[in-house]
């Protein structure tokens, strides 16, 4: 039991992240209809910005870990924003009335390039930092000498997810720009009609988007302690996972299904082999595919002939 | 990084200001992306302590790339003039393009049956064409599944693999034979097809895109993991290499060359190979058009320009993605085991996503559905990235970058050849109470 409390924990961390990443990608989706593929990468750049910063930082003869922190967060979210920015200016705009392969193989190629593009630029070797966060606390000794540990880490990776996800409902229920988003999923032209600027809501989808992302490049960072370029590939693919799992489309959803992505893989790790864990998560997408085609809290799609 | 180009320019039009201006900004914006990139350069030591240094040279060149380059594209598109106008081909041209297009296919192929009489000293440029031919045989397959029946997959090397696998496993541990465990490898990849096909029958565009490229991780992550079968990352090595029909292609006394009186040179086995893809990939080629022809193939055609239609004129889609599916990996099956015995060592490390992609980028620049185009497109891609060889690490990057601007460039491919085969011969008026304006 203590047991899998401890990893129930670990895997809400895990989930966190995952799902700070699905949310990039369900937003995309939602209002331009293509996957992102590139957005893993994203995250990658986000790691890697969030590392450059620290350690400027640090050499800077800063010590104060919460004022590191969140000068640090503001950066990578400032950077990476604008490289999502800029990846859909360059690959994603030009494609937006071609035809449905154009934009997904151009994201791909997107994806190529920031990965070797940060290969070439800081090196293929992964890059370790000391744990920031240290100390946790106890929640509970057994008998027999198992700890359920819930460190500091872990509560600031959580913490920040759930203040992340409550300013960014509010940003897409309350706000104008969050209304024009809502427009644009239904209808592009309609909301330009209407005087809603379709560029300029895309491009922010796109902004904010990178922006989560490289907070969860931020938290991996921190709860990991390291970065290498290659790092996107994977958290990618199982971020989108995540968010088909909980219904692409939807915001809850992305959440919901990093969450069960992260528990699944963390469960099957602990319970039967770490080496499957991935095709774990892939199967379990493969077999939510098939009984529910739309995923958890998906809209099931209406086919207009 | 190619600079971003603003739209502004397009509309305050055309001073040397505003081009200045723009160029302004992307550089601004360069600056900012590769500051902290490109310009501090971390590096673990070997005490694990992170350490940097600055780059800021390389900083300032970048930037001034873009710059430069953004001056560039704005002057180009500006001399070019506005795009979306059709550009008429004036019908000289247009005789002369479709000639060229009726023979460059068997002109090709003649060279290609040349080419190992030509450069039978050239080991390299043999090699070359080995490789070559083999991403035109899994680009041909590959086009069986989209380009045909416009079913998005990104997990094709998994049959890939399957086909690899089948083979190096059968021949290392039971001795058999290549000729024997090619339709073997074949049908075990279609099986597996077969496999995928049923999970995927009722997704669609981007979910089916994302479920075989799940697949294909499967697979790879399973090859990895189940050592006592596969070996693991250490891949299996010492595959028998093929032989001529029964007769091996070795020094021994009942070889080949030994048979036929000649002396023996390890050329011979090169140039067997090459024979033997270049059949193989024409066999590819023949069964695809003859299956355009067939029922079925025109069943795929449909169901890729509208499956709801497909379904009210009563075609069973399940069978038709089922079958499309299968051939496709068949053929990859094929190739797969083709390359095992090629390669004699085979491991993981040659099955990633990276595979999936460039045989899918080679499909669709050659224009998804065409079959000159898909070989034409592997050759430009295969040979291009022989060029950028020696920079190693820019590689992926060039290719990357090469990936988005043909797709921004041409996305329809370089040959746009999506025409179904079949269609009506005389021109019918529609009432107009029958169409319907809208989207429905």
């Amino acid at each position: 039991m203590d047991y899998f409390a401890q990893q129930l924990i670990n895997g809400l961390v895990l989930g966190s992240i995952y799902g700070l990443i699905a949310i990039g990608y369900t937003m995309v989706y939602g209002i331009v209809g293509m996957i992102n593929f590139a957005h893993g990468d994203v995250f990658m750049i986000g790691g890697f910005i969030a590392l450059i910063t620290f350690l400027i930082l640090v050499s800077l003869g800063l010590t104060a870990i919460p004022v590191i922190l969140l000068i640090v967060l503001l950066v990578s979210m400032a950077i990476t924003a604008l490289y999502g920015w800029t990846i859909e200016r360059i690959a994603y705009r030009p494609l937006r009335h071609s035809f449905r392969l154009a934009p997904m193989l151009s994201a791909i190629g997107m994806s190529f390039v920031l990965t070797n593009y940060s290969q070439v630029a800081q090196g293929a070797r992964v890059k370790p930092i000391p744990p920031l966060i240290t100390g946790g606390y106890t929640l509970h000794e057994s008998a027999d000498g198992f700890v359920i540990r819930l460190s500091n880490v872990q509560i600031l990776v959580v913490v920040t997810t759930i203040v992340l996800l409550a300013i960014f409902t509010w940003l897409v229920s309350r706000t104008r720009l969050g209304r024009d988003m809502r427009a644009c999923e239904q209808d592009q032209t309609m909301a330009a009609l209407l005087g809603v600027d379709v560029d300029r809501t895309i491009s922010m989808t796109f902004v904010i988007g990178a922006a989560l992302a490289a907070v969860a490049g931020l938290m991996y960072l921190l709860y990991y302690g390291l970065v290498d370029f290659f790092m996107g590939f994977v958290a990618g693919i199982k971020a989108f996972t995540a968010a088909v799992l909980g219904g692409i489309g939807s915001l809850p959803g992305a959440m919901l299904g990093g969450l069960a992505i992260g528990l699944i893989e963390t469960f099957w790790s602990a319970y039967f082999s770490v080496e499957y864990k991935d095709v774990a998560a892939f199967s379990i997408l493969i077999v939510v595919l098939i009984f529910m085609p739309t995923g958890l809290l998906g809209r099931p799609e209406v086919e207009k002939v | 990084m190619t600079a971003p180009s603003t739209n502004t320019a397009k509309k305050t039009a055309t001073g040397i200001p505003a081009l200045l201006k723009t160029a302004l900004v992307n550089a601004v914006i360069a600056l900012v992306l590769f500051s902290l990139m490109v310009g501090i350069r971390t590096e673990a030591g070997s005490d694990g302590q992170l350490t940097y240094w600055t780059r800021f040279g390389e900083v300032a060149a970048l930037v001034a790339a873009v710059f430069g380059g953004s001056i560039v594209i704005e002057l180009l598109r500006q001399w070019i003039g506005p795009t979306g106008v059709e550009k008429l081909v004036p019908p000289v041209v247009q005789s002369g393009m479709s000639f060229v297009g009726r023979y460059l296919a068997p002109a090709l192929l003649f060279v290609t049956l040349l080419v190992p009489v030509i450069f039978y000293d050239q080991r390299y440029i043999l090699d070359l064409g080995i490789l070559v031919l083999t991403y035109v045989m899994l680009g041909w397959g590959l086009n069986v599944v989209v380009g045909l029946a416009g079913l998005l997959d990104l997990g094709y090397v998994a049959f890939y693999a399957v086909g690899a696998y089948s083979y190096a496993l059968l021949a290392t541990n039971f001795g058999w034979s290549f000729w024997v465990c090619l339709p073997l490898a074949g049908i075990l990849a279609a099986f597996w097809g077969v496999l995928l096909g049923f999970p995927v029958l009722r997704l669609r565009g981007d979910y089916l895109a994302i479920v075989t490229l799940a697949f294909g991780e499967i697979i790879r992550l399973v090859i990895i993991n189940w050592q006592e079968l596969t070996g693991g990352p250490n891949g299996v090595s010492s595959i028998p290499r093929p032989s001529f029909f029964g007769i091996p292609l070795d020094n021994s006394d009942n070889g080949l060359a030994a048979k036929l009186g000649i002396e023996y040179s390890p050329t011979h086995r090169i140039v067997f190979l090459f024979y033997l893809i270049l059949a193989l990939a024409l066999l590819t080629n023949w069964v695809t058009i003859r299956l355009r022809r067939l029922p079925i193939g025109r069943a795929w055609e449909a169901l890729r320009e509208d499956e709801v239609a497909c379904r009210a004129l009563g075609i069973n889609t399940t069978t038709t993605k089922l079958t499309a599916f299968a051939t496709g990996a068949m053929f990859g099956g094929f190739a797969g085991a083709f390359f095992a015995t090629r390669q004699g060592f085979i491991s993981p490390e040659s099955f990633t996503f990276q595979e999936s992609a460039l045989v899918l980028a080679i499909v669709v620049l050659g224009g998804m559905g065409s079959q000159l185009g898909v070989a034409l497109a592997a050759l430009a891609m295969i040979g291009g990235f022989e060029l950028f060889r020696s920079l190693e690490t820019y590689r992926m990057l060039v290719f990357g970058m090469a990936m988005v601007l043909i797709m921004i460039w041409r996305p329809r491919g370089l040959i746009g050849h999506r025409a179904p085969t079949v269609y009506l011969t005389k021109a019918q008026a529609i009432s107009s109470d029958l169409v319907k304006e809208g989207h429905g």
